[in-house]
Order: C-alpha cells, then structure tokens, then sequence
C-alpha cells in the first residue's frame, strides 16, 4: 500500500502529512510533485499551505494542474482523497467537492484548537469515530468560510455528507464556536460516494500526543484500515 | 480577428465580502461615508478569434473555468475589435 502527497509549488504541509503517515500511522508515503504522475497509489491526501500563493482564489490554480485529472480518476475508482485546508480549497476549486471557501467572516488569519462534532462515522475517514463525539484538531486559514447555495447544503445535510462541524466543548454548533462564518459551521464535507474528504482543519497537527491531541491520527488510520479492505 | 476583452468579476449579490465591508468602514474613518461598496476583479486581455462570437464564447468559458467561481460570482463580458 502507497499513499501519494502532492506537492504544488506553496505546498506547505506536505513533509508533516508525510511524516505522519510513514512514522506515526506506519504506512508507505510519497510526495507527488504536481509535474509527476500519480501512477501507482492507493490513496491520495492534497495537503495544506498556500499553493500557488493563493493567486486567483485559494487552491484556483492548483485545481486546474493536469495532475488534479489523475486524482478524479483514481477518487472514481473508489479510493479514498482527503483534501486537508489549501488541500479542500483545491478539491472545492476542482470541483471534486461541492460549494466554495471564502474569507472568514472576520477576515483575519485563525490559528487555534477548535471543537469538531463527527457528524458522520460511516465514510472511510470516520468510522472510528462515535457519532456526535467531539474531538480536537487544529486550524490555520484565513479562507475557510464554507459556502454553497441552500439546495446543496440541504443535500450535504439529508445525505449525511458534513463529516466534521465546529462545536462547542459540549457538542453544540453555537455561532460563538464558528471560527470563520461558515454555512452551518461546517469544517469537513464528503462527495457522495463517501470516498473524498475535505476539511479545514489539520488531522497531521493532531497526531501525535506531544501535539496534544491525537484526534486527527484516527482520520489516516481509517483511510489506511479503507485501502487494505478494498 | 484581434479582440479586446475586458471581463468584470464580483460576488452574487447579497453575499458578505469582509474585504469590501472594511474597506467601507475605512473610508468612513476618512470622512467618506458610502451607502454600498462592492469591490470587483477586472481582467484585461487581447486575444485572437475568428469571430466576436467565437471571441465572446471563449472568454465565457475562461470565466466558467478558471477566472470566476460560478458558485459564488458573476461575471460580464466586454468585447471590442482591437488592432
């Protein structure tokens, strides 16, 4: 089993996506510059940072790289895509995933510990999670205000597809526990085949208990658990 | 044909840009206050085709695919013969 993490130029999360899935969740991992071909893998994780220095919109000109056709195709066989801050934009940009990120409400760069609710534990990157548990990863963005038109919320709702909510320590989706304005405090949506993940949030800062919560080891854990079943 | 493309890009309306609001507020503290203020992208290009249609029909599709986010902005399209 391989795990391919592409590298844009302003990829900046790539070497700790890396560092975690070969030494924290013990798993084969590559970096994938966006020139070289996806060929061989099991799974892909987009990672975080400013590719591209956010020209256009956030993750616009990532989103078109020709590699981004080698990612549809391996998503549409059914592997498992995780899109992780810049990395969502990029998958929203493409349009692997629906709806758009925007400035943050309060248009400043968050960096903190945030509260998310696991709204769904049946995709390949939640199912060891409880439903409704509320772990701890952190964010970084400055444009990640989700945002999609009404029916496509709906559908995201009553197709069960917002895997992660910013919540409250008790689990409530208050207006005071969303750190960006987005839609119904989203943080993580899926496609819906269940097999691409995007969130703001940064599962690779919260892998390991020296970073104070290990929350976000789980998501790479399920994926791994995902390819060697499929 | 040569043709002269100018392509205005904003948010839909009704959507909330923190951007233009501080800008608002800014020129407020300046002694300017604004009943609206809507900040836009505007890009300029020059580009061959054989028709203005064909022209038009291009940049629209630029529009679609990269220069705007159908999702969240609108986009108008100015073409003129050039050259």
């Amino acid at each position: 089993m391989k795990i391919a993490v592409l590298q844009f130029g302003g990829s900046n999360c790539d070497y700790d996506v890396q560092y975690v899935l070969t030494e924290v969740v013990g798993v084969d991992a590559d970096l994938v510059w966006y020139k070289d071909e996806l060929k061989g893998y099991d799974g892909v994780v987009v990672p975080g940072g400013f590719s591209y220095g956010d020209y256009l919109r956030a993750g616009a000109i990532a989103a078109r790289a020709p590699i981004m056709n080698s990612v549809r195709k391996m998503a549409d066989k059914g592997l498992p895509v995780v899109g992780i801050c810049n990395g969502f934009q990029i998958l929203v940009e493409s349009g692997l995933l629906p709806g758009a990120l925007m400035t943050n409400r309060y248009p400043k760069f968050r960096c903190d510990r945030v509260n998310l609710r696991v709204d769904n534990n049946t995709s390949p990157f939640t199912n060891s999670f409880k439903k409704g548990q509320v772990i701890r990863i952190p964010i970084a963005h400055m444009e990640g205000n989700y945002f999609a038109q009404e029916h496509t919320i709906s559908e995201l709702n009553s197709q069960e597809r917002v895997a992660f909510r910013y919540v409250d320590e008790q689990g409530n989706a208050t207006s005071e526990a969303n750190p960006n304005g987005s839609s119904e405090n989203i943080a993580g949506i899926l496609n819906e085949q269940g097999n691409i993940l995007g969130m703001m949030p940064h599962p690779e800062r919260a892998s390991e208990n020296i970073l104070g919560s290990k929350d976000g080891k789980k998501i790479f854990d399920s994926m791994v658990e995902y390819i060697s079943s499929f | 044909m040569q043709y002269h493309a100018e392509v205005t890009i904003g948010l839909k309306s009704g959507m909330l840009d923190p951007e233009a609001t501080t800008i608002k507020k800014a020129l407020e503290h300046l002694g300017f206050p604004t009943d609206s203020l809507e900040m836009q992208k505007r890009f300029v290009l020059e580009l061959d085709a054989p028709s203005r249609d064909a022209a038009q029909s291009q940049v629209d599709e630029m529009c679609r695919r990269l220069l705007a986010n159908p999702v969240i902005h609108n986009f108008d399209i100015e073409i003129e013969e050039s050259g």
